[in-house]
């Protein structure tokens, strides 16, 4: 996984409450086996005026000049300021690896969905809590001032507004260490593997039947 | 030691070690594995050289794009038309074969929707903790389990190490006393806790479904209860075990037999709540109070009784929701203050993890007896959960029933629940369906989705519109 420390970027906006996985990459493009790719079908309905399928050219599909990170002032932005409750609905992991493919290293919103959270911080992306009010200042920062860049230094939990202030934000301190040292979560449990082994020992003595079951 | 409740009990026997920075490493036991979440999971442990910790615990089968009719499905994962499913399909298959893992392939028996196979095959147990990159895993939770679901990275974390690193959620109990009505089912009893605590009342919880409602509820219909937990923000939903539990236990395909069964079901019978157990939160209700339910709108809590009426939006009084409820009334094409059962339907479809197993089967069976299909439903879709609920439907003639009225039967799958094969509403039309999601597009880009139980979706198909099924007499108007 990449290492997260510290990520200057341009900003854009998904201004609207309770964005589902569906809106962020919809069905049918699950059908992928890959983890990459999803990029071109980030917001795929918001974005297009045609309904997409999978595998085609988008370079060449009509898009929606009312979407707003369809403009070009907000190009190549790596940090997407978004409203409560983003990622609700399905487990679906496509939606982290959309936001991420397409060029997203970190989201600010008020609230996510728990499930969406989790999967976000297992492919480098960085989702960050700040208030309504936080928000709303950002927003309008970012409306006003095209080029809008933010810093967002995981270390010291800070978001740095152009002007030099800060908000600052809560992280768990697993998933943070995890993120800034680039650590692969799977490798790290496998530290305790003698411990995954004295649990399944004791257990299988105790309980028998929860093993060796599926053959 | 202190008061537990079955949450409590289920997380302490599955701790494998509990981190100084508040994160666990909990041990899985079972591990369901589906087409569209896995692949990227396997190519990550092959990219790492890494192989599965154990197999005996996995357990694979296609369901969610598999075509559910019945000539395609003859002619296998070659014959899947749509190029990526049958990509997705094979990959499955080859990754399962390749890893050594137990895979109920697309036309083998015991196939079916993960969360109906699961327990019909014993594969979910009492006291396991189950996990499935899906959503819906709550529904194991019925047997007294901790099931949720999880992300793809997660499946390969579990793949690669029996564990996931997680934190305890909260407690929460939902009781519902009283007796239910004639005509209401599990169905209608979720969707009115859904509707009281709303798509967020569970956030963070586990919940545990109790009351004498759901004690006298059969199993499969805690199934339907329990499956649902996630639409009202909960992970995790679950009822203690309790004889019936042991019953349907017995003589399972990987259950214990003999004494070990016996052993195991005494276990089992410790997983209740102590008497004086803390809940971080507590819902009351009365099941005499509930009538059936059917949804209104684009979330699963906007939900009105048959009996109600569609909101208006000047009745709304908090802004955000007015919106809401403006915005759903504008995609559903629907008028607010006019009777639910008013609403015209389009297609029916009976089948998902909600309600696709025997009883509901059986139960929208005996609705359509007799009666023919209104002229003006497009399509009746009836998709078995499995296999064996299929074979066991057709040995009872319940296929010929749904046949003569003039409803389509089908392979399992997870078909019209989220569209991902050919199994799709059309721009603009409304379904009486029992699944668990009615978003925006959820069926089909512009479906307009209305969940309700297996009796009542079966009344609506014979009707052409939404229907109080305790009222229904097959006449069609
Ligand atoms: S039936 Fe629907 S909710 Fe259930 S597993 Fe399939 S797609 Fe998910």
């Amino acid at each position: 996984m990449k290492a997260f420390t510290q990520l200057k970027g341009l900003v854009g906006p998904m201004d609207r409450a309770n964005v589902d996985t569906d809106m962020i990459i919809p069905k049918q493009f699950l059908k992928s086996i890959k983890r990459s790719g999803f990029g071109p079908n980030l917001f795929d309905e918001l974005r297009y005026m045609d309904e997409g399928q999978p595998g085609q050219d988008c370079s060449q599909r009509p898009i929606n000049p009312e979407f707003a990170l369809n403009l070009p002032r907000y190009s190549g932005a790596t940090i997407l300021l978004a409203r409560k409750n983003f990622g609700c609905g399905s487990s679906r992991e496509h939606a982290p690896w959309a936001l991420e493919d397409y060029g997203f290293r970190a989201i600010i919103a008020p609230s996510y969905a728990d499930i969406f959270y989790n999967n976000c911080f297992k492919n480098g992306l960085l989702p960050v809590v700040l208030t309504e009010q936080q928000l709303n200042v950002l927003f309008a920062e970012m409306y006003a001032d095209e080029g809008y860049q933010l810093t967002i230094d995981l270390a010291q939990q800070k978001v740095v507004r152009p002007n030099g202030e800060s908000f600052e934000f809560d992280i768990d301190q697993f998933r943070k260490d995890c993120l800034i040292k680039g650590l692969d979560e799977i490798g790290l449990t496998l530290h305790s593997a003698q411990a995954i082994k004295d649990y399944e020992k004791a257990r299988a003595e105790t309980q028998p039947w929860v093993f060796g079951a599926i053959k | 030691m202190s008061q537990r409740t079955v949450y409590d009990k289920l997380w302490d026997s599955h701790l494998v070690k509990q981190n100084a920075d508040g994160s666990a490493l909990l041990y899985i036991d079972r591990h369901i594995l589906h087409e569209v979440t896995s692949p990227q999971a396997f190519e990550g442990l092959r990219i790492a050289g890494r192989k599965p910790w154990r197999l005996d615990t996995n357990l694979a089968t296609p369901d969610h794009n598999i075509s559910t009719d019945p000539a395609e499905r003859a002619a296998g994962v070659a014959g899947i038309p749509d190029n990526t499913s049958r990509i997705q399909v094979q990959t499955l298959d080859d990754n399962c074969d390749h890893f050594g893992i137990k895979e109920f392939k697309m036309n083998e028996m015991g196939q079916g929707i993960v969360h109906v196979m699961g327990p019909e095959l014993g594969a979910t147990m009492p006291g396991l903790t189950v996990v499935c990159g899906d959503s819906h895993t709550a529904t194991h939770g019925a047997l007294a389990c901790l099931a949720h679901g999880i992300g793809t990275s997660e499946v390969e974390h579990v793949l690669a190490s029996q564990c996931l690193v997680t934190k305890k959620m909260k407690n929460m109990r939902v009781t519902v006393d009283g007796v239910l009505g004639v005509g209401v089912t599990p169905k209608d009893v979720v969707l009115a806790i859904i509707a009281k605590i709303g798509t967020a009342g569970g956030n963070g919880h586990a919940i545990e479904f109790a009351g004498s409602v759901f004690r006298d509820m059969s199993i499969e219909g805690r199934m339907t209860v329990c499956n649902m937990a996630i639409e009202a923000g909960a992970r995790v939903g679950l009822v203690a075990v309790d004889e019936k539990t042991i019953d349907y236990c017995r003589g399972r395909k990987f259950m214990p037999a003999g004494e070990m069964f016996d052993k195991a079901a005494e276990y089992w019978r410790t997983l209740t709540s102590d008497s004086d157990a803390f809940f971080d939160t507590e819902v009351q209700m009365n099941g005499s109070d509930i009538a059936p339910q059917v949804s209104w709108g684009t979330s699963p809590e906007m939900v009105v009784p048959v009996t109600g009426n569609i909101p208006r939006v000047e009745d709304q009084t908090d802004a955000v929701k007015k919106k809401g409820v403006e915005r759903a009334l504008e995609y559903m094409g629907l008028e607010g203050g006019a009777p639910i059962s008013s609403v015209a339907v389009d297609r029916v479809f009976i089948g998902s993890c909600t309600n696709s197993r025997i009883e509901d089967m059986r139960a929208a069976a005996a609705v359509v007896k007799g009666h023919t299909v209104s002229k003006t439903i497009k399509q009746a879709l009836v998709v078995p959960g499995s296999q064996m609920v299929k074979e066991q439907a057709e040995a009872e003639g319940l296929d010929k029933v749904f046949i003569q009225a003039g409803l389509d039967w089908r392979e399992p799958g997870c078909s019209m629940c989220l569209a991902m094969n050919a199994d799709k509403l059309g721009a603009g039309e409304h379904c009486a369906s029992t699944s668990n999601r009615n978003f925006e597009g959820r069926q089909g880009n512009g479906g307009r989705t209305h969940l309700m139980s297996p009796e009542m979706a079966a009344a609506a198909a014979i009707t052409g519109h939404i229907v109080d099924v305790r009222e229904f007499t097959g006449d069609q108007s």
